[in-house]
C-alpha cells in the first residue's frame, strides 16, 4: 500500500475535481478515476473521485451535493402537517420512517403523546419500512457484487412489504400517514394476519438469501476482511446503525432511547458482529432483516384498541421550542432538532441523516482498497442519496 | 481441386463458398437460438419473471427486434477516440469468433477446414480476441474502458493456460490434434472392454472437462469471471464507448464464442458429431445427424456456462489470478502427468 494518507493529497483531489478534467486526460503516474456522479453502483449521484495507482485506490474523495433538494430549508415554509410528505423523499426506500422522528419532535414540542393504539401501529410501520429498505439492500449487496440474480427475488419479495403497506397507507413509497398526535387512518380489517403471513414471506426471502449469497464462497471472499471499520473509529466518524454495530459497537436507539415507540415491551435482540469487515456489515443487516419481522409480528399480535388520535387542534401552532428527537431507521440514527418560534411553520428544522455520516468514512476506508472493493464496501456500507443530501 | 459434398461433384471454389455461407448461417442460428433460450428465457424464469413475451410466439422474435434497434442507434465515435483503432477492434474480435468455428467438425465432411492441427488452432484462434479488446480499451480514450480493457488482456492471458493444459490431456489419449481424429477416437474406444458407448473422454478426463469449462467461462468473460465488463464497477469496460452496430458485433461475438467454445468441449469431452460406439460413424445418415449432434451438446454446455453466469457473485482481479495459477494449472499439470503415465502403461 502506498501510504500517502495526507490531507495535501485528498486537497489536490478536490482541485483536480474541481477543474472538471479528471476524465479527460491521462496523468503521468496513477490515474484519477471519477466514478459518478452518474455510475450504476453509486444509488443515484454520489460522486467519487478516486486516485489510482493500478487499481489500488491511493485516496479517494466523496462528493455529495449532487441531489440536494434543500429540504431544510424547504421545512421552514411548510406547515407541521406538510412536513411528512417532504421528508418521506429522504431516505425513500424505507419512507415511513423519515416522518416518524419529525412527528415525535413536533409532539415533544406540543406536549402531545399518541394514544397506544397509534404508538403500536407507528412501530409496526417503522419496522415494515425497516424490512422494504433492507430487502432491497440484501438484493442490491449481490449485482454490486455481480450475481445479478438475488435482486430480482429482493424486487420480488419487497412487493408483498410494500403491498402491505400500501393498503394501510395507500402509497407504496411515501406514505405520508404519521400526524402530530397520532396516524392517519386505522388499520383496514384482516390487515394483521395478511401482515403476519407477508413476513413468512420475508423470513423465506432471508433463508434465500443466506442460502444462495451469504454461503457462496465467492461472496465470502469479496467481503470477508475487505473494508474493516474498528469500533473506535466507526464512532469517531459518527457512524451509526448497522455500520456501527457490524463493528462491534452494541448502540441501538430502538432499545436506548425508545421515545414514543413500543420496543421495550416487545422481545427482540440487537444484533452486533465482532469483525467490522463487509461481510458483518451485511450479516448484521440480514439479521436485523430478520429481528424486523419478529418485531412486525409481535406488534400484529399485540396491538391494542383504542383510538388512533390523540385530542390535537385542528390548526396546529407548535410553542416555541426546541426538540431534538432521532430514531433508529433503516440506514442508522436519523434525527431531526426543530426549532419553533411558534408559528404555523417551523423556524429551523436540522435533518441528522444517517448517510452522511456513513459515507464521510469513505476516505479513510477506500484508501488502499483495489477497485472493486471500492464498490463492495460502498455497497455494504448502504447509502441513499437523497438521505446524504437531502 | 475438386470434392464431393453429400455425393455432388464440385469445383474448390464452390465448396468452400458452400462451407462457408452455411457455417455462418449455422453459427448465427446456434448464436441467436443461444441468446433467445437462455439470455431471454431461461435466466428470466431463473429470475422469477417471464423474459420477452411480445414479439413472436414467447418472445422468440425478440432478438430480432434487438438487433433491428441495434442497426438503426447512431454510430458515435468519441471525441478522442483513435478512430481507426476504436472502428477495428470489433471486427477482430468478431473475426477472431468465426475463425474458430473452422475447424470445429460437424460431421464427417461437414468442416470447413480439417487441418492436422485442429485443436492448436482453435485455441490459438480464440486468443486473438484480446488484441481486439486491448484496442477497444486504449482506442476508446475512457478511463474505464482503459482499466477494462488490461483486465480482460490480463485474465484472458492467465486462463488461455489452464485451457491449453487441459485440452493437452485429451490430445495426448486420442494421440492427435485433429478434430476429427479425436471425435473418431471417442467413439470407437471403450471403457474396460466395454464398447457399447465408445469412450467419451468426459468419464476420463473429467478433471481435464471441468478445468476447461472454469477456463471457458473465464475466456468468455462471463460472471464470476466478467471483471473486463463488470456493470457495476467499470460499467461495461471496453465496451463503454460503443454503440449500434459496434456494440452489436460485441455481442454476438460474445455469444458466438460461448457457442464455439461449448463446441469446441463437447467434441473434446463429449464425442463431437458422433453417436456413441462409432454408430454409423462412416454413414450417410451421419451427415444429418451429425450437426444436430454437435448442436445439441453445445447449446446443452451453453446452458451451464449461462446457469454459472447467473448465479454467481464476480471474483475480484487478484483472486481470479490466483485461481489460476494456484489451482487450476497445478491441477491440470497433475491431470496431464496421470494421462500421460496411464497412456504408457495401458
Amino acid at each position: 500500500m502506498t501510504a500517502i494518507t495526507d490531507r495535501q493529497k485528498l486537497q489536490y483531489i478536490a482541485a483536480q475535481a474541481a477543474d472538471a478534467r479528471v476524465n479527460v486526460e491521462l496523468e503521468a503516474e496513477g490515474m484519477t478515476l471519477n466514478i459518478g456522479p452518474q455510475h450504476p453502483a453509486t444509488h443515484g449521484t454520489l460522486r467519487i473521485v478516486a486516485r489510482l495507482d493500478g487499481e489500488q485506490v491511493i485516496a479517494a474523495e466523496p462528493i455529495p451535493g449532487y441531489m440536494h433538494r434543500g429540504y431544510e430549508k424547504l421545512t421552514e415554509v411548510r406547515t407541521y402537517a406538510q412536513v411528512t410528505a417532504l421528508v418521506n423523499r429522504i431516505d425513500w426506500l424505507g419512507s415511513f420512517a423519515n416522518e416518524v422522528p419529525f412527528i415525535l419532535a413536533a409532539e415533544q414540542l406540543m406536549g402531545v403523546e399518541a394514544p397506544p393504539r397509534a404508538q403500536w401501529i407507528r412501530t409496526l410501520l417503522f419496522e415494515m419500512a425497516r424490512i422494504s429498505n433492507l430487502i432491497l439492500f440484501l438484493g442490491d449487496m449481490a449485482v454490486q457484487l455481480g450475481a445479478v440474480t438475488p435482486a430480482f427475488f429482493a424486487f420480488r419479495d419487497r412487493e408483498y412489504v410494500l403491498d402491505q403497506i400500501e393498503r394501510v397507507t395507500g402509497g407504496r413509497f411515501h406514505p405520508n400517514f404519521d400526524r402530530i398526535g397520532g396516524l392517519k387512518d386505522d388499520l383496514p380489517q384482516g390487515w394483521l394476519a395478511d401482515t403476519k403471513a407477508t413476513m413468512d414471506k420475508v423470513r423465506a426471502f432471508c433463508d434465500e438469501i443466506e442460502n444462495l449469497l451469504m454461503g457462496a464462497e465467492i461472496f465470502q471472499a469479496r467481503t470477508r476482511g475487505v473494508g474493516v471499520i474498528p469500533p473506535d473509529v466507526a464512532q469517531q466518524y459518527g457512524l451509526s446503525g448497522a455500520n456501527a454495530r457490524a463493528s462491534g459497537i452494541d448502540w441501538d436507539l430502538r432499545r436506548d432511547q425508545p421515545n414514543g415507540m413500543v420496543y421495550p415491551e416487545l422481545d427482540w435482540k440487537v444484533w452486533t458482529h465482532p469483525d467490522g469487515d463487509s461481510f458483518a456489515r451485511f450479516w448484521v443487516r440480514l439479521q436485523e432483516t430478520r429481528e424486523a419481522a419478529n418485531i412486525v409480528e409481535q406488534c400484529c399480535d399485540g396491538v391494542p384498541g383504542g383510538p388512533i388520535m390523540a385530542k390535537v387542534p385542528r390548526i396546529i401552532k407548535v410553542p416555541a421550542g426546541e426538540a431534538y428527537v432521532s430514531t433508529e431507521n433503516p440506514l442508522g440514527e436519523m434525527g431531526y432538532y426543530v426549532v419553533s418560534k411558534g408559528d404555523l411553520t417551523p423556524f429551523r428544522v436540522k435533518i441528522r441523516s444517517a448517510s452522511f455520516n456513513n459515507v464521510s468514512i469513505a476516505p479513510w476506508i477506500l484508501r488502499g482498497v483495489y477497485v472493486p472493493d471500492i464498490i463492495t464496501i460502498l455497497a455494504s456500507l448502504y447509502f441513499i442519496l437523497g438521505d446524504i443530501d437531502r | 481441386m475438386s470434392g464431393a459434398v453429400l455425393g455432388i461433384q464440385m469445383a474448390y471454389w464452390q465448396e468452400t463458398l458452400l462451407k462457408l455461407g452455411v457455417g455462418l448461417a449455422a453459427v448465427l442460428l446456434l448464436t441467436g437460438g443461444a441468446v433467445y433460450l437462455y439470455l431471454f428465457k431461461f435466466v428470466s424464469f431463473m429470475q422469477s419473471r417471464l423474459g420477452p413475451m411480445e414479439a413472436g410466439p414467447y418472445g422468440s422474435l425478440q432478438l430480432l427486434a434487438e438487433v433491428g434497434k441495434w442497426l438503426q442507434k447512431e454510430d458515435i465515435f468519441t471525441e478522442n477516440a483513435d478512430r481507426f483503432i476504436f472502428g477495428l477492434a470489433p471486427a477482430i474480435v468478431l473475426s477472431s469468433t468465426f475463425l474458430m468455428f473452422v475447424v470445429i467438425p460437424a460431421g464427417p465432411s461437414a468442416v470447413i477446414a480439417d487441418l492436422g492441427t485442429g485443436i492448436y488452432y482453435v485455441l490459438a484462434m480464440s486468443s486473438l480476441s484480446v488484441l481486439g479488446i486491448l484496442m477497444a480499451g486504449w482506442a476508446s480514450a475512457n478511463k474505464y474502458a482503459l482499466l477494462g480493457g488490461l483486465r480482460a488482456a490480463g485474465q484472458l492471458i492467465a486462463y488461455e493456460l489452464p485451457l491449453v493444459l487441459a485440452v493437452i490431456g485429451v490430445v495426448i489419449q486420442a494421440g492427435s490434434l485433429n478434430l476429427q481424429d479425436i471425435v473418431a477416437a471417442q467413439s470407437t474406444g471403450s471403457i474396460f472392454g466395454w464398447d457399447g458407448i465408445g469412450s467419451p473422454y468426459i468419464l476420463t478426463q473429467f478433471v481435464a472437462f471441468g478445468i476447461f469449462m472454469i477456463a471457458v467461462q473465464a475466456e468468455l468473460t462471463q460472471t464470476p469471471f466478467d471483471m473486463p465488463i463488470a456493470e457495476s464497477e467499470l460499467v461495461a469496460g471496453y465496451q463503454v464507448e460503443y454503440t449500434g452496430i459496434r456494440f452489436l458485433v460485441y455481442f454476438i461475438s460474445e455469444f458466438a464464442t460461448a457457442v464455439g467454445f461449448a463446441a469446441v468441449a463437447s467434441t473434446l469431452f463429449l464425442g463431437g458429431w458422433a453417436l456413441p460406439a462409432s454408430w454409423g460413424l462412416s454413414n450417410g445418415v451421419m451427415h444429418v445427424v451429425g450437426p444436430l449432434m454437435i448442436s445439441t451438446k453445445a447449446i446443452l454446455l451453453v446452458g451451464v456456462v449461462f446457469w454459472a453466469r447467473f448465479s454467481l457473485p464476480r471474483f475480484r482481479e487478484d483472486q481470479l489470478q490466483t485461481l489460476a495459477w494456484k489451482f487450476m494449472i497445478p491441477i491440470a499439470l497433475v491431470n496431464i502427468v496421470v494421462t500421460a503415465v496411464l497412456k504408457v502403461a495401458f
